[in-house]
């Protein structure tokens, strides 16, 4: 083995190449995020003289403070936490008992219902005829719209499905003879060994309610009901305007505003960040099961 | 036995399957409600949508219900012919989209390959874990971490002020000219990791003995990756190349409007934000619905489209 593999000039030579290149890639993904981070670290008057790169020049947590400080930005926080749980839990739960029923296949009409599913991957009404229904169901201005319009996904039943026809079927026959009825047997036996695919399909579905600004920006009108991420998303695009426009002469630059900006960033990426590394199995399994699928 | 069949078979057959029927739907009542409760889902949050999209034909009035809207026939196609604004929108759709195939779609490929030929499985996995973490942070995030950058004090401008490139700061996100580009590189920056894992997979799952055999007959690592591990992973790039193709009507919504300001409008709005634009903000909800129901149906030929050419050309197909 070992001799076989004697490497080369060349053969080292593009091993070193190819390790610099990936160190390059490295560095191009994770600095970006390093850069903000430093940034916000920094005490805001100063910050707006630039030059802050690798550490912060006058060390600084008044912009996480100002932050916290903010009331607006605590309810919008505490909108998204509660949106990411219950639009997660309701999610996975829900869309996995549709999967398991569907996925017995004598079920009476499951065929009909399975292409009722699969004509919604093909077709869909787009966003005018969306927006009009939500508004039509009262959802307006209401919290359950981030959490009912989610609540299924055809696409992931079909993950779930996948995965509970792999259950032998001696585990719900053995809770059927002692007279436990199908959702019993769902909730009390399929649930709990279905551990890995719930985690990733939570996971998914954690990430796009905790990431999504769409639904609080068009159904939503009530500020106290706004998730970070709208509110994000109206700073960020007020101040790029702002700060353009201070650039023609027009506006006064707010440095605070930017600073602040950066800080609230930095909190709601450090979920995902922080949970990332314990995480990342079940992204790549997802993705996947997703692939195969797919 | 004989003559025991032909005196009950006809009579009692339908009607003890049906019973059969009846019994078997009470014993699965259970199942019946937990699939029903889905279906029902489905109806009101993708059937009602799809019913909606009759108001592309009629003069949908928000006031009144869909049904009592007056039908105008084919008035808001007509419409999107003469529309002005639909020529740049259409031509940055399509721009952006041949510029993302054209530069974004082979990167991955070329990661993956080059990732692959790394010896370490430890280094390995750590390259790929931290590649794939920007495409789960948010257009938003990524939009405020853009703004920084490219801020008049921000390091783009230092560098490029450092190396004498430039004069004086350019207010990157105001010029209508750097607005593809921007989009293009945030957009390999966010999923160049991501995408590669599909790849990756495709290679992992090359038979070794593949490899011994090329070593043996005395290839090297750029014969081995170009004539080994790119045809065998063929199939998984064209049908990411068809999904590529009929995509290239849909651009990136939430990066344009994070990353879209009135000042880089003319290089920037695509037909997605348009028909938001349009139907919500301007509430001409049966006009948008009509260019959107008109994207749709070319993208769906496009998909047809690809998928037909990659199968006659080489053998691999979607559907």
């Amino acid at each position: 083995m070992f001799s076989l593999k004697r490497k080369t000039y060349g053969e080292r030579a593009f091993d070193f190449i190819n390790i610099l290149l990936m160190l390059f890639v490295c560095f191009a993904t994770l600095y970006p995020i390093w850069y903000v981070l430093v940034n916000s670290l920094n005490e805001g008057t100063d910050a707006m003289r630039g030059g802050i790169y690798w550490w912060p020049r006058q060390f600084s947590f008044g912009n996480y403070k100002a932050v916290f400080d903010n009331s607006g930005i605590m309810t919008a926080m505490g909108v998204t936490i509660a949106k990411t749980l219950i639009g997660t839990i309701t999610h996975v739960l829900f869309t996995a008992m549709v999967a398991y029923a569907l996925s017995h296949k004598d079920l009476i009409g499951g065929r009909i219902y399975l292409l009722i599913g699969t004509m919604t991957l093909f077709f869909s009404g787009g966003l005018i005829p969306s927006f009009l229904l939500i508004r039509d169901l009262g959802l307006f201005d209401s919290f359950w719209v981030y959490i009912i319009p989610a609540m299924f996904s055809f696409f992931n039943l079909i993950i779930f499905m996948t995965f509970f026809r792999e259950i032998p079927d001696a585990l719900e026959e053995a809770a059927k003879i002692d007279g436990a009825n199908d959702f019993v047997i769902f909730v009390k036996i399929v649930l709990p060994v279905s551990m890995p695919v719930l985690a990733t399909i939570a996971l998914f579905q954690g990430v796009f309610q905790w990431n999504d600004y769409f639904a609080g920006m068009i159904f939503i009108n009530n500020p106290d009901l706004q998730p970070i991420q709208t509110y994000l998303y109206r700073i960020i695009a007020q101040s790029s305007s702002n700060q353009m426009a201070a650039d023609a002469g027009i506006v006064n630059k707010t440095v605070t505003s930017q600073s602040i900006k950066l800080a609230t960033m930095v909190i709601t990426t450090m979920p995902i960040v922080a949970a990332y590394p314990f995480l990342q199995k079940y992204f790549v399994q997802g993705m996947m099961i997703g692939s195969v699928k797919g | 036995m004989e003559s025991n069949s032909s005196i009950h078979a006809p009579s009692s057959f339908p009607k003890k399957r049906g019973n059969k029927l009846l019994r078997k739907l009470v014993n699965q009542r259970y199942l019946q409600a937990m699939a029903l409760l889905g279906v029902a889902w489905m109806v009101i949050f993708n059937y009602i949508p799809i019913y909606g999209i009759i108001i592309a034909f009629k003069e949908f009035n928000i006031i009144k219900p869909i049904s009592e809207a007056p039908w105008v026939g084919m008035d808001h196609f007509k419409a999107f012919l003469e529309d002005d604004n639909l020529k740049y929108v259409i031509r940055n759709t399509l721009g952006m989209s041949f510029l993302k195939l054209l530069i974004g779609f082979p990167l991955p490929i070329l990661f993956a390959l080059f990732l692959n030929e790394i010896r370490s499985i430890r280094f390995k996995r750590s390259i790929q874990t931290i590649s794939y973490l920007p495409h789960f942070l948010s257009w938003v995030i990524l939009g405020g971490i853009m703004t920084t950058w490219l801020a008049d004090v921000g390091i783009i401008n230092d560098v490029l002020l450092w190396l004498h490139i430039i004069n004086e700061p350019i207010v990157f996100l105001a010029e209508p000219s750097y607005f593809w580009g921007l989009a293009i590189i945030s957009d390999i920056w966010k999923e160049l990791g991501w995408s590669a894992i599909i790849y990756l997979a495709a290679i992992a799952g090359i038979s070794p003995e593949l490899y011994e055999a090329a070593t043996i007959d005395g290839a090297g690592r750029f014969q081995k990756m170009f004539y080994l591990t790119l045809p065998s992973i063929k199939g998984t790039i064209s049908i990411l190349f068809i999904l590529a193709v009929s995509g290239v009507l849909n651009s990136n919504f939430d990066q344009i409007m994070v990353l879209k300001n009135q000042l880089n409008e003319s290089t920037s709005n695509v037909i997605d934000v348009y028909v938001y634009q349009v139907g919500l903000q301007q509430a001409r909800y049966s006009y948008s619905t009509a260019v959107g129901l008109i994207k749709s149906i070319i993208a769906l030929i496009l998909l047809l489209t690809a998928n037909f050419v990659s199968k006659r050309l080489n053998n691999t197909s979607l559907f």
